[in-house]
């Protein structure tokens, strides 16, 4: 696809995405939003898995760190200051990711993966086992956070319509974000320890500060995506911490294609439409849902993102694979 | 803690760690020997502990159960690794926790339809339904005692296996070089086949075993996957001997976590993990 092409068809998706609210379908609204904050999730990943080539299996940690950190520093009664609060909880996310890369990243490959899972799964049981935030039962998020800035309000979190357009904003910014930390230095560097970390090393980089940094940054933009959870459905489990989550997320990036920002957020929409067209159908979709996921490795070793080539070399009738 | 409250926890500890081992052992050869990472692995604990249920619900004998239960256990597992993990060797590990990721939902929402999403218990074999009287309130069950006796002479039995046998042999030499063994005219896609099979047979009887203590539940594998993930980081990869060192520590540093620091007792292991991993980034047994 040639880049004014691409250009104007994420602007009609983002035109499109802006609609939504317009139809006045409250159920609709609140199914895209929570896309819109997965898709934020997905993104995040991909920054790990898709450009620096670090597969973690336990993402969810910084997504509900951060989701239960919008809970615990809200007032109980009354709305929290979202400036406040909102780069609070990513901050703590990020200090988690930052501590916990400290040790993951001293390990690669299976170990990686391995470590990152277990890491997740020991903050999973800090909410689980203490009372810290409620234990088993979660915590509720009473009131959402307010935009007040002395007595100007820009925007009503409450306001079901203010909401989605906060988070397709928040949304565009980490895109634009992501998007300008690829193009830098610091991008490209990662992606040359993708490709091959011991060359990074041989051109006098210190890639462990750079696979740091990553996997800090992607801890704080995965905290991003949990704050909003929070505020979108005002109700954190410790379940958004577990290994399914982490599971789940990393399913959104691949199926998207890796390496691809618009792909994680093609994979978000893709991940939470079958979620919610299987349980439609039965109370096992997750039955359907494994099926699909195993199948796509099996035939489609590239993701969804691969499927318009696929399908233009067999139209072509193009056997070069 | 008094001497009899400690030699109970001791002998738990022994228990779960051991337990532990048949689990871990599969998962760190199969990791070891076919570069897999293997998410799907607590799913066949999950499964032995269901078979226990079922086979014993329908014989009315545990011991039936297990000896009906291990066969189906191989066959299980070889038909796995022909049908869907021989195509994973070549890819890398991303589509690997894939895959084994797919395999849990399907495995799970597979128990659900068959058994339903009640917690069953499995009787004690009556031979074995006892307990020893240690003092004049506390007293050990024989059924936990008897876990321990079998894991220990399967570990042995292991180790005879690994060291003492031209199947052993080609499985060390498998762990060491893949392409060298090939091409030394042994068919490695066999032992693979064999190794994944005996994976998949441990972690099963693991389940079996465990299902009279723990009972069978939904998600049962979940947590025993990413306790052995635990075993096997501290333990060094494709290392038998490190998962049987580290399932010890886990299974003591759990036991006597949960007695002596209550608050934190869910976190303890992953603890030990994290100041393994500083020590020695790859595992306390790992070669080289």
């Amino acid at each position: 696809m040639n880049p004014q092409a691409s250009l104007i068809l994420k602007l009609a998706a983002f035109v499109a995405l802006a609609c939504v609210p317009l139809t006045g379908e409250s159920f609709y609204v609140e199914m895209i939003a929570k896309m819109l904050v997965m898709a934020i999730f997905a993104m995040s990943l991909d920054l790990l898995v898709g450009f620096t080539g670090l597969v973690s299996l336990g993402h969810a940690a910084y997504f509900g760190i951060a989701a239960y950190a919008a809970a615990l520093l809200s007032p109980k009664y009354e709305a929290a200051n979202l400036w406040v609060v909102f780069p609070a909880a990513v901050g703590l996310s990020a200090l988690a990711a930052f501590v916990i890369g400290l040790f993951v990243l001293r390990t690669k490959g299976i170990y990686f993966i391995m470590v990152t899972l277990a890491f997740a799964q020991m903050a999973y049981f800090v909410f689980h086992d203490t009372p810290v935030g409620g234990g088993s039962d979660g915590i509720y998020l009473n009131v959402k956070p307010s935009a007040a800035i002395g007595g100007w309000e820009p925007f009503d979190l409450s306001n079901a319509d203010h909401q989605y357009y906060f988070i397709l904003a928040i949304l565009l910014l980490v895109y634009l974000f992501l998007w300008r930390v690829l193009q830098s230095p610091f991008g490209r560097v990662l992606v040359g320890i993708k490709s091959n970390e011991h060359r990074m090393q041989s051109m006098g980089y210190f890639t462990f500060r750079y696979k740091l940094g990553a996997f800090t940054l992607a801890g704080a933009l995965g905290g991003v995506a949990g704050f909003l959870y929070a505020v979108l459905f005002g109700f954190v489990t410790p379940e958004l911490l577990s290994w399914h989550e982490s599971g789940n997320v990393l399913l959104m990036v691949i199926l998207g294609g890796m390496g691809n920002l618009v792909g994680a957020v093609v994979g978000a929409f893709a991940f939470e439409g079958m979620r919610g067209v299987f349980e439609g159908w039965t109370s096992h979709w997750q039955l359907l849902m494994g099926g699909v996921i195993v199948a796509v490795v099996l035939f489609l070793p590239g993701g969804l993102s691969s499927l318009p080539g696929r399908l233009r070399r067999a139209l072509q009738g193009d056997e070069a694979k | 803690m008094d001497f009899a409250t400690f030699l109970i926890q001791t002998l738990n500890a022994l228990q779960y760690g051991l337990l532990l081992f048949l689990v871990a052992s599969g998962l760190t050869l199969v990791f070891g020997i076919m570069g897999i990472i293997n998410l799907a692995h607590g799913s066949f604990y999950m499964i032995g502990a269901y078979l226990a249920f079922v086979l014993t619900s329908a014989t009315g004998s545990l011991v039936l159960a297990i000896v009906l239960g291990i066969p189906l256990a191989l066959l299980f597992g070889a038909f796995l690794e022909w049908a869907l993990f021989s195509h994973l060797y070549k890819r890398d590990h991303l589509e690997q926790v894939l895959l084994t990721y797919g395999l849990i939902l399907v495995f799970e929402e597979l128990r659900s339809l068959l058994v339903g999403n009640d917690v069953h218990g499995v009787a004690i074999p009556a031979f074995l339904d006892a307990s020893i009287r240690l003092t004049e309130v506390m007293s050990y069950p024989v059924y936990r005692l008897a876990i321990s006796v079998v894991c220990i002479v399967l570990a042995v039995a292991l180790y005879f296996v690994i060291q003492r046998t031209r199947l052993g042999m080609m499985i060390r030499a498998g762990n060491d070089d893949r392409t060298m063994v090939e091409a030394l005219g042994i068919n490695i896609n066999m032992i693979y086949r064999v190794v994944f099979a005996l994976g998949v047979a441990l972690a099963a009887l693991a389940g079996m075993l465990a299902a009279p203590i723990s009972s069978v539940f939904p998600n049962m594998g979940g947590q025993v996957l990413i306790i052995s993930f635990v075993i096997v980081v501290i333990g060094g990869i494709g290392s038998v001997w490190g998962a049987l060192v580290a399932a010890l520590i886990v299974g003591f540093a759990d036991t006597f976590g949960k007695v002596l620091l209550p608050e934190i007792a869910g976190m303890v292991v992953y603890l030990v993990m994290a100041v393994v991993l500083l020590w020695r980034p790859e595992g306390i047994l790992k070669k080289g």
